[in-house]
């Protein structure tokens, strides 16, 4: 017994240490060797040096990255609110007696396989022509002029798309949290002639919002690190009202010769992605056990 | 078995129905601009919806010269395909490894944790370095995407793993102990074949994430000179110059491939996508 316990173990550690080195060499590693740089002066190419704190200080100075972080949460804010209501209000439409059923869950899906670039390109051919042809046909003012070309309002039709992509997701999730209600308790419900509406809030709610818990998290760590709408919608453009962190990132990073600025910039960024998931989770899951 | 006797929502049904314009129209607008000539475009509403005066491949035919799609897609294949099968070898083993080792040992428990936190690293923190690692080890292309991919995707799928594991008893694995069989044989045989279903979702779920992915190759294999079926549409966004109809063929081209799988494996696809928000 004990040798076979031990043939057991050596297998467990023959499997587990290659993967471990694997995963510490492109995960963990290159997020140190991130922390390092972003301590330097780095480039991108040349020699450089230690500058200790002077990246993180000049962040919080640089008017590029606030703007970024500012149309970043604007986005990701606006964004999680209207996925989860729209999906959860097409979940529940979904889940009702309709004829279709497994058509409609299907079709509506399709946004969610697709790439965010290509659908991209595709948005923003209709927010530059088409719907500016709209306006002008039916004398619509706000429509007459690319929505995308207006510094105001560009983070809007990056917004549509990034909704529209989303709401296929969390339907789905809030879909399967639908289905973990018990039939009984809706006809324990009925019978006490409770309105849909109290229903759902007193009923529904309550036991899908476990699933609203990973809804939440999940929409706005991807909301967040949007990447693929700006790089076909806008370019971070105009007059970068439109670039999000990982967009900036990727922009002076990789190009712009701020490697080490960029870098600290990440580092941030990635305490800020922490936080706000850990944050969710802890209210999210206190609001779980008061019910 | 009471069989359900409530009446259809019919109201419900056909405003869902018109909701999935939402869906189609911007696919369907894609969809005739990719036929239509440069002639053909108007500003005015009408003519935009139209259909195109005839339907001629051209267009397809011209972007897939010029984009390379046969080579963009076999790429786009052989990363996505490549990324699955080792996901399923490499990942459920090691979700099975540290699953059941978490059961008796601490070092496991940390272990979980120290690659389940892994999902909250955002790539730009990873990139820059990434970049110049895989260029140093001779991996800035195709088998360092693969190979980036099964490391990303490690912390969900040991994630999805382990915690199947728990549907699965370990007294088939004792009894296969007692009978003499190894450790790594009783894995293949047994346990691997009883985690199928979630072989399923992790390969839906990877397969969705890598197939449309843009930053990765756009970083690592920029030197190369292959694309994948995204990243094409991007780096071939110059030479479409304003031929929109030439751009917009290659959009769909680009979509098509992924269109055909869901239609091919939609229930499982939704299944998998579902099962894995529940598991996870």
């Amino acid at each position: 017994m004990k040798h076979k316990m031990s043939n057991r173990d050596k297998t467990f550690w023959a499997v587990t240490v290659p993967v471990l080195v694997l995963f510490f060499a492109f995960n963990t590693l290159p997020m140190i060797k991130g922390v390092i740089y972003s301590f330097t002066n780095y480039r991108g190419y040349g020699s450089y040096e230690f500058v200790g704190l002077r990246n993180y200080l000049d962040l919080f100075t640089d008017a590029r990255v606030g703007k970024s972080y500012l149309f970043t949460f604007k986005y990701a804010i606006a964004g999680t609110v209207l996925v989860n209501v729209l999906s959860l209000v097409m979940a529940l439409g979904l889940n009702s007696r309709i004829r279709f059923k497994s058509a409609l869950r299907g079709i509506y899906f399709v946004p969610n396989i697709l790439g965010g670039l290509v659908i991209g390109y595709i948005f923003s051919f209709i927010f530059t022509y088409i719907l500016p042809a709209v306006g002008t046909t039916f004398h619509i003012g706000f429509l007459e002029n690319s929505i995308l070309a207006s510094e105001t309002y560009a983070w809007v039709g990056v917004l549509i798309v990034g909704v529209w992509q989303a709401v296929a997701m969390n339907t789905i999730i809030y879909i399967s949290g639908l289905q973990t209600v018990p039939q009984e308790v809706y006809e324990a419900s009925m019978l006490d002639g409770a309105s849909k509406w109290k229903e759902f809030w007193s009923i529904t709610f309550p036991l899908v919002l476990p699933f609203v818990t990973i809804n939440l998290v999940l929409s706005t760590k991807n909301f967040l690190m949007v990447f693929d709408q700006i790089m076909s919608l806008t370019k971070g453009g105009p007059a970068q009202s439109t670039e999000s962190i990982s967009y900036l990132i990727y922009r002076n990073g990789m190009d712009g010769g701020q490697f080490g600025f960029q870098s600290a910039n990440a580092v941030i960024f990635f305490i800020v992605i922490v936080l706000i998931s850990v944050g969710q989770m802890t209210i999210m899951n206190k609001k779980e056990e008061q019910l | 078995m009471m069989e359900e006797k409530k009446k259809t929502n019919w109201v419900l049904t056909i405003v869902l129905i018109l909701g999935t314009l939402t869906v189609f129209f911007p696919l369907y607008m894609a969809f005739i601009i990719a036929f239509k000539q440069p002639s053909e475009m108007t500003n005015d509403v009408a003519g935009a919806l139209a259909f195109p005066q005839k339907w001629s491949f051209d267009n397809f035919r011209q972007a897939m010269e010029v984009t390379d799609f046969w080579r963009s897609l076999g790429n786009s294949l052989l990363i996505t395909l490549a990324t699955i099968v080792l996901a399923i070898l490499i990942h459920s083993i090691a979700g099975y490894v540290i699953g059941r080792g978490m059961a008796h040992k601490k070092s496991f428990r940390f272990i979980y944790l120290y690659i389940v936190s892994g999902m909250f690293v955002p790539f730009s923190i990873l990139m820059m370095p990434l970049v110049k690692q895989t260029a140093q080890m001779g991996l800035g292309n195709r088998a360092g995407v693969i190979l980036l991919y099964l490391v990303f995707y490690m912390p969900m799928n040991v994630l999805l793993y382990t915690g199947y594991l728990k549907n699965i008893p370990i007294a088939l694995e004792e009894a296969a102990d007692i009978d003499g069989a190894s450790t790594w044989k009783m894995y293949w045989k047994i346990v691997f074949p009883m985690m199928t279903p979630m072989h399923a979702t992790v390969a839906i779920l990877t397969a969705l994430g890598t197939w449309n992915d843009v930053m990765t190759p756009l970083v690592i294999m920029s030197g190369t000179g292959q694309n994948t079926l995204p990243l094409a549409q991007l780096n071939f966004q110059t030479q479409f110059g304003t031929n929109y109809n030439l751009a917009f063929a290659s959009y769909i081209l680009a979509l098509i491939p992924i269109l055909i799988f869901y239609i091919i494996c939609q229930k499982q696809i939704l299944n998998g996508v579902a099962n894995g928000a529940v598991k996870g």
